[in-house]
């Protein structure tokens, strides 16, 4: 299993997580955990997904996310998990 | 399983507070280098390194996408060139040959700096060691991203007075050199006692003849992580302060550790050490000044400063010593006044003085670090701060650095601007009250008794 997180964070419209698992599915990229909450007034939401599978690299999966996020009007972020698991957890 | 605060704790910090990877550096060794032909070294040179480093940036940006981290810079230490062209250099101008090959290569694999046209010099200079510091004016002027450094004591070998000596004349002459620019070549250049082997930050990083044949370190920052934490504790006691930055600090390191191990791991070269540092830049908000004012002070320079960076020079290495399974280099907080917005504030407003900074210095990672000076500055005056810096860094067994810039034809109340990282600078004043039948006594100020300590 080869874990990312994907994060949403802007103003709450239709069909944003709808979009996401869209893009994710056509590229064999498992959802694993969805959670949002609301942050200082902003809609964040957090994935949780596994893309052991996926079927492009995992830069163009990134860069093709932020380009999703630019057309919908919020900011998608995709990270190796790594970079919160080392921080967060001894 | 990770939660939503904890990723947008990261993200936040990357995004506001500036949390970067300030650099990775890769150490190439160049003794197999050497040859008595200096052109033949000069392909040596050039050849070793766009070998190994070819990867090096496209690797480095990889890990920045793949990670969401900046990695701000990516570089390349190699060893002492006073040793690698020992044989080869029959004058100055050979050494400047082989500037001119690091030059040449570190631009084409895309780095941002080179550091190693360096000498070790802590004891007596060869003579090569001493054509390649009378290289530096030239070398330092024609090229544009090789950085040189010269060890000019040690706790273990004392000072080399001489070496201090012939500084002062040959800052002098990078300065003058290099005047069309702020005297820019002397960003360049910086002078150590007890440097180490395994630095990579500019410009006194280079590989030491006890690394392997190549490795990659990390340098890590983020003054404004910890700046942002320290809002958290107004009003509250030394040990609140202290868990805070302590925690912070293994945060910022954890993610430096994380790129130097997937570094490593890409390039398939050995992972040496990470450098435990706030290193600030210009930018509002990354300021390591801002930290020292956050705990307690109106502003940096005031009475308190040193024991405040004493405690957050400690902090930050007990917060990022469990977070690394290997720790060099500097580590520590970093005082680059030009680079730093509230020092370069202080510094304008007279509350941080060389005096005070030299203080400071006892305590800090490093030393006097980008420091602009008036051009008119006389060399045995710069041999002179050169000597009480490295004498604070030879007695208390700890590293210490000179980077100064007698800005020329500049005077105090005027400005000098690097540009990008490397800032801009008011021109401080500097005491002036000779000290040339000092420096130009000769030989080398003896190696410290290491008991009786008071």
């Amino acid at each position: 299993m080869n874990k990312a997180i994907i994060t949403v964070v802007g103003q709450d419209t239709v069909g944003i997580i709808a979009r996401v698992c869209t893009y994710l599915a056509e590229h064999h990229v498992n959802v694993l955990d969805i959670s949002q909450t609301i942050i200082d007034g902003f809609f964040n939401m957090m994935m949780i997904v596994d893309y052991a599978n996926v079927d492009t690299e995992f830069g163009t999966m990134v860069t093709d996310l932020d380009a999703l996020g630019e057309q919908i009007g919020v900011k998608i972020r995709c990270q190796r998990e790594e970079i919160f698991t080392k921080m967060h957890r001894v | 399983m990770l939660n939503i605060m904890e990723v947008h704790e990261t993200n936040q910090m990357i995004e506001q507070e500036k949390l970067d990877v300030r650099t990775i550096t890769m150490g190439i060794s160049l003794l197999d280098c050497a040859d008595a032909d200096v052109d033949v070294v000069a392909d040596n040179i050039y050849r070793k390194i766009t070998t190994y480093a070819k990867d090096l940036v496209a690797t480095g940006e990889a890990i920045e996408r793949d990670y969401g981290i900046p990695i701000v810079n990516k570089r390349i230490t190699v060893t002492p060139i006073s040793l690698v062209g020992a044989s080869a250099c029959k004058s100055s101008e050979d050494f400047v040959k082989l500037a001119h090959a690091l030059d040449r290569a570190a631009k084409q694999v895309g780095v941002d700096l080179i550091g190693g046209y360096s000498a070790l010099v802590s004891k007596s200079m060869t003579p090569a060691e001493e054509m390649l510091i009378r290289s530096l004016p030239q070398a330092l002027s024609e090229t544009d991203i090789v950085c040189s450094s010269v060890n000019v004591g040690s706790t273990k070998t004392g000072i080399d007075m001489n070496a201090v000596e012939l500084l002062g004349h040959i800052i002098k002459d990078i300065a003058y050199n290099t005047r069309d620019n702020d005297s820019y070549g002397c960003v360049k250049f910086v002078a150590f006692c007890n440097a180490p082997d395994d630095n990579p930050f500019m410009a006194g990083g280079f590989h030491g003849v006890t690394e392997g044949d190549a490795v990659i370190n990390v340098g890590v920052s983020g003054p404004g992580v910890v700046s942002r934490a320290l809002d958290e504790t107004k009003g509250r006691d030394f040990e609140f302060l202290c868990e805070t930055i302590k925690r912070t600090a293994f945060k910022i390191t954890r993610v430096g550790q994380l790129v130097a191990q997937e570094a490593s791991r890409r390039l398939g070269i050995p992972f040496g050490i990470i450098d435990l540092s706030l290193a600030p830049t210009p930018a509002v908000g990354d300021s390591v000044g801002e930290v020292l004012e956050k705990i307690g002070l109106e502003q940096v320079g005031a009475p308190g400063t040193t024991a405040a960076l004493a405690m957050l020079n400690d902090q930050v290495k007990k917060g990022g010593i469990m977070a690394s399974s290997y720790v060099g280099g500097l580590s520590g907080a970093f005082i680059p006044v030009s680079e730093d917005k509230n020092m370069i504030d202080a510094a304008g407003a007279g509350c941080l003085t060389i005096e005070k900074l030299e203080a400071m210095t006892c305590v800090c990672s490093v030393g006097l670090d980008m420091i602009a000076i008036p051009g008119d500055t006389t060399a045995a005056t710069i041999s002179g701060i050169i000597a009480d810096e490295a004498a604070i860094g030879m007695v208390n067994q700890k590293t210490t650095a000179v980077r100064i810039i007698p800005v020329y034809g500049k005077g105090v109340g005027d400005s000098a601007e690097f540009g990008g990282l490397m800032g801009y600078a008011p021109i401080m004043p500097v005491n002036q009250t000779s000290c040339e039948a000092f420096v130009t006594r000769g030989g080398r100020i003896p190696a410290p008794i290491h008991s009786f300590k008071n």
